[in-house]
């Protein structure tokens, strides 16, 4: 078996380990970059339309550029080895390590050994003081919304029928619908219409669009593609091939049979959201948030797992690869301020956040009144000009307002995010206190 | 008698998407004419404008390559350009075939039908 030592190992070449290896080579670590494919890029490299890297970059770009602005700095990086058509099977920690309590490290933090399994290599293990998980997301499918009916060909996700269009240069069908407003089924519906197939209908079973707004125009309004809110499909026909689908309204939670409605189509696309992709991060311990289906992390974005870091969608799904990238920057600093002072970091302690009314989650699950403390948050409601309010909480039940900021429109599909200095949260931190961080909307 | 019209977009030009209300003149259609209110940046304006005047889009897609890396080669053009034109930018795109190498920005149809927009390449094949 054949063994590296690096001071990183980042697994998956998406953008989020794209953008921690940069920083972290940066800083002067070396960085074993791991990445399944035969090149990096992950899902960028099939996201052919634009509208990428507009905060990030300052301009429109689509995500093979987006993807390649990344790549180049890596390729000239020296402290980065890139091991392509990798897969990393199982990381070793040390005992110590499995208790990140997010109240300080006293352990002088073990190495870690990272199993990767490749053509090239066979079977390689990479020895490592942290561990930068990026290994992005996976879309859900049908089986997760349970669709009765036959089980032909011609279902497909969105994402896949992305890549045979894009990459491989199929045409998943002629005549589509498209389960789930999601960007990704949004952006399938232009593109399959664009490549010359007929997109009848895209079935969306929340009262409002889960997509971005924008993509509504430009997807279907665009080309005069009907959206049904409050719609699922209720059954699928076919034997060999699927032949149609009935699509039957809901109110109040509730299917209203009798006003079924049959599509004939050859195609289903299914956009039903993404889930982290933590196989292997649960198989060493990494503890789960079940809201995100990510790490819990901590202030410094370190999983409960000592040494070990979490960015991108396999922590919680993004809308914008370039709150992303953000992320993974933020993620890559503290794993070079952990290593730096490592044993005794963190200096200071950590007190929780919690997500209340109309928030599903906040990241990081933790913060650290020491620094400037950047939290991503995702609304329950679509409203406008609706009231973020932050508020210190205590044992006797006292709330402080910390923050209060007018959000000119939320919805679930858009994540939020705000900043809080350290020096107003040290003015609402009680000593030995819990001195919980509730967010809220109204 | 000029008859004041509205309409109620939502703005395309980032991921923000500001609703605006677009305020024009169906008989006298001018860019100065056109008043637009609701955007946080100066995209909204132009966007408002050209959705009254003449809708523009970005287009992408992907091209044939002989590539050993992938099939099919993704493009965009340089422009937004009007909407009209989209198909028939698209029969002229599928009609390419292009090898390799090419590189981000490579130039594969310049100045379509006289619009000033070219398509270019937007992914780097080598092989």
């Amino acid at each position: 078996m054949r063994e590296a030592v690096f001071d990183t190992v980042v697994v998956g070449g998406g953008a989020a380990g794209l953008a921690a290896s940069k920083i972290i080579a940066e800083r002067g670590y070396r960085v074993a970059l791991v990445e399944r494919e035969n090149r990096l890029g992950g899902i960028l490299n099939q996201c052919i339309h634009n509208g990428f890297g507009l905060h990030y970059f300052k301009e429109e770009l689509t995500g093979p550029e987006y993807a390649q602005r990344f790549i180049e700095t890596t390729a000239g990086t020296p402290n980065i080895e890139v091991f392509l058509e990798t897969t990393v099977m199982d990381v070793k920690t040390s005992r110590a390590d499995n208790n990140n309590s997010g109240k300080g490290s006293t352990n002088s933090p073990g190495t870690k050994e990272v199993f990767c399994y490749s053509s090239r290599y066979g079977v390689l293990k990479i020895i490592t003081k942290t561990i930068v998980l990026a290994m992005g997301s996976r879309e859900r499918n049908r089986g997760n919304i349970g669709i009765p009916g036959t089980r032909p060909a011609g279902i497909f996700t969105a994402g896949l029928a992305q890549r045979f269009v894009n990459i491989e240069g199929y045409s998943p069908g002629e005549n589509v619908v498209i389960i789930g407003s999601g960007d990704i089924g949004l952006i399938m519906a232009r593109r399959m219409t664009l490549i010359g197939a007929r997109v009848l209908a895209v079935i969306e079973i929340q009262p409002y669009p889960s997509g971005l707004t924008r993509n509504i125009v430009q997807c279907l309004r665009d080309f005069d593609i009907p959206l049904h809110l409050s719609h699922i499909v209720s059954r699928i026909y076919g034997r060999d091939r699927v032949e149609a689908v009935d699509v039957t309204p809901v109110r109040n939670g509730k299917p209203e049979m009798e006003e079924t409605f049959k599509i004939k189509c050859d195609t289903l696309l299914l956009s039903v959201g993404l889930v982290p992709e933590n196989e292997l991060s649960k198989k060493f311990g990494v503890k789960i948030n079940p809201e995100t289906g990510g790490a819990v992390v901590d202030a410094h974005m370190m999983t409960s797992v000592d040494g070990v870091f979490s960015c991108g969608n396999v922590l919680h799904i993004h809308d914008l690869v370039d709150y992303v990238s953000e992320e993974s920057i933020a993620a890559a600093s503290f794993a070079c301020d952990y290593m730096e002072e490592r044993g005794k970091w963190p200096a200071a302690e950590q007190f929780p956040t919690v997500a209340s009314s109309n928030i599903k989650y906040v990241i990081p699950n933790s913060y650290d009144p020491e620094i400037n403390n950047r939290f991503f948050f995702r609304p329950m409601i679509v409203k406008n000009n609706a009231k973020l309010c932050i508020r210190m909480e205590n044992e006797d039940k006292e709330q402080k307002t910390l923050l209060e900021k007018r959000l000119l429109h939320v919805q679930p599909s858009e994540m939020v995010s705000v900043n809080i200095k350290s020096e107003r949260i040290k003015e609402f931190l009680r000593d030995g206190e819990e001195n919980r961080l509730v967010f809220s909307i109204q | 008698m000029s008859s004041r019209s509205n309409k109620s977009l939502i703005c395309i030009s980032c991921p923000i998407g500001c609703h605006l209300t677009v305020e024009y003149d169906k008989d006298n259609l001018r860019e100065e004419n056109i008043k637009i209110s609701g955007n946080k940046c100066s995209r909204g304006i132009t966007y408002g404008r050209e959705e009254v005047l003449a809708p523009k889009r970005t287009v992408t897609a992907t091209v044939s390559i002989a590539s050993e890396i992938q099939r099919r080669l993704p493009v965009k053009t340089t422009k937004h350009i009007d909407k009209v034109l989209i198909f028939e930018l698209l029969d002229n795109l599928y009609s390419l075939k292009v090898k390799p190498p090419v590189n981000i920005g490579e130039r594969l149809i310049e100045n379509f039908k006289g619009t000033g927009v070219d398509v270019v390449a937007t992914m780097k094949l080598d092989r």
